[in-house]
């Protein structure tokens, strides 16, 4: 690993329609072509076939769970026993459905379509992530991977706002914009921000959207005030509250404190190794820069992929917990520079990163 | 309208699977179906021009290795987000084992 300071101007313009968006674009880093480690076609299509077991194995398991966890809380409501099932209940539900929003708005999961629109429709209401709105700008986030200025799904932007990080383990900052966007989106605003990933035709079907998931909360609301308790809520909104801890603790780490405006997901991009409970919650996402590298590959294929190309990428990041000791001290020193990164050394077989791309960061010269 | 232009070999491709073929200045993407049966579309996908001879073909869609977008490549309509737009399809045909297609 090497810590590197870079000469990109700051402060760093975040806005999709401001200064760096257009920097972005007149760099060429906008849409550009990106490395990618080279794997015979035929290997390839293998790694990208689809399958449904694997995702209906698991999805049966997260309903499953869910819902007997759901109902163990709902049970015990009123003594303390009621803790550890809405523990459970709510890291399924404000956390595992980051991964299956992810994964089935890619179409990856399952191979019948339909299977992959059903499991998203219902992650996406849980995570309070509009399908329509996430899903354009997910592609945007594919193009332009920590692209400042294009990339709308940047976890911490520099200098890092540690408040909001921390809050965010409680679903608080997110929970809220979601609500609002919510709000927003049901009474027919579309925000400029949002104009600039989703096109003019899908916008009506984000308005659609937001007015149907409005009167799920008010009716859940409702139903608390009726019955005069909390339960209907601990059911439905609030678990993407107390259940949002895992996937920011395994979400910041996918880019956290690595590279931006760099084409090489290599630079930009974190894979940790994790386990076997977190994996499932996460669907294998650890395994992230094979998944940005290549995105047609499904979860249950990735430590294959992972396995293959291993020669080519940066050394995974052993644990969850190596990797925050390795974060948090970045997002700490980029608090007072924001231009600082780390850079994952590559190993001797690898391609080296070609310096030319990304001619605005002196990664060579600038090591401390 | 008779510009025919040798692409490949049929034995080329395989089922179920799509081959990238550029002339002129262009490119296409070549399919073979599940039925044996070839088909000729743009090369690249009309959402962010990625050569979809890197994707994936199951059944008659080929999806668009960058961002999943998925299109009939039987009719070049589009069949899922991030595709809007409908491919270009070209004629095809298979003459003493060579595909051929009219790029006109």
């Amino acid at each position: 690993m090497t810590a590197i300071t870079s000469s990109a101007a700051s402060p760093r313009d975040y806005s999709l329609t401001g200064r760096d968006a257009k920097l972005a674009v007149e760099n060429g880093l906008a849409a550009a072509e990106w490395y990618h480690t080279e794997i015979q076609r035929k290997q390839m299509k293998a790694l990208m076939q689809r399958s449904d077991q694997p995702a209906i194995r698991d999805t049966v398991i997260w309903l499953g769970a869910l819902i007997l966890s759901g109902a163990g809380g709902a049970w015990f409501w009123g003594s303390w026993w009621c803790v550890p099932f809405f523990f459970v209940y709510g890291t399924l539900y404000g956390s595992s459905t980051d991964s299956r929003w992810h994964e089935c708005g890619h179409g990856t999961a399952f191979r019948t379509q339909w299977m992959n629109d059903a499991v998203y429709q219902l992650a996406c209401f849980m995570i309070m992530r509009n399908p329509v709105t996430w899903r354009w700008s997910h592609t945007r986030h594919h193009t332009d991977t920590i692209i400042v200025g294009r990339d709308p799904e940047i976890a911490v932007m520099r200098p890092p706002d540690l408040l909001r990080v921390v809050l965010n383990f409680f679903g608080i900052l997110d929970a809220w914009h979601a609500m609002t966007d919510m709000a927003r989106n049901a009474a027919g605003v579309v925000s400029a921000a949002e104009k600039t990933f989703i096109p003019e035709q899908e916008q009506p079907k984000a308005i659609r959207v937001a007015r149907i998931w409005l009167a799920i909360y008010i009716a859940t609301i409702a139903l608390a005030l009726y019955l005069h308790s909390w339960l209907p809520l601990m059911l439905v909104g609030l678990p993407r509250l107390y259940g949002a801890w895992h996937h920011v603790m395994t979400g910041l780490l996918q880019h956290g404190g690595l590279a931006d405006n760099v084409i090489d997901h290599r630079l930009n991009s974190r894979t940790v190794l994790m386990n076997p409970i977190s994996r499932f919650i996460y669907w294998n996402m650890n395994y992230h820069v094979e998944h940005h590298m290549f995105p047609m590959v499904p979860y249950h294929a990735l430590p294959k992929l992972h396995d293959m190309i291993k020669h080519d990428l940066p050394a995974p990041t052993p644990s969850i917990l190596a990797g925050y000791r390795e974060m948090i001290p970045a997002f700490l020193r980029q608090l007072r520079n924001e231009d600082y990164f780390i850079k994952r050394e590559l190993p001797p077989t690898a391609r080296p990163y070609r310096e030319e791309l990304h001619n605005d960061i002196p990664m060579a010269a600038a090591a401390e | 309208m008779s510009d025919w232009v040798e692409a490949c070999a049929a034995g080329d491709i395989d089922e179920e699977d799509v081959m990238r073929f550029d002339h002129a200045g262009r490119s296409f993407a070549i399919y073979r179906s599940p039925d044996d049966e070839y088909f000729a579309t743009e090369g690249l996908c009309t959402h962010e021009k990625v050569h979809l001879a890197d994707g994936l073909v199951m059944d008659d869609i080929i999806e668009c290795p960058k961002h999943n977008g998925r299109f009939n490549y039987k009719t070049g309509a589009a069949r899922g987000a991030p595709a809007c737009v409908n491919l270009k399809t070209y004629p095809v045909k298979v003459d003493a084992g060579k595909v051929l297609i009219q790029v006109g």
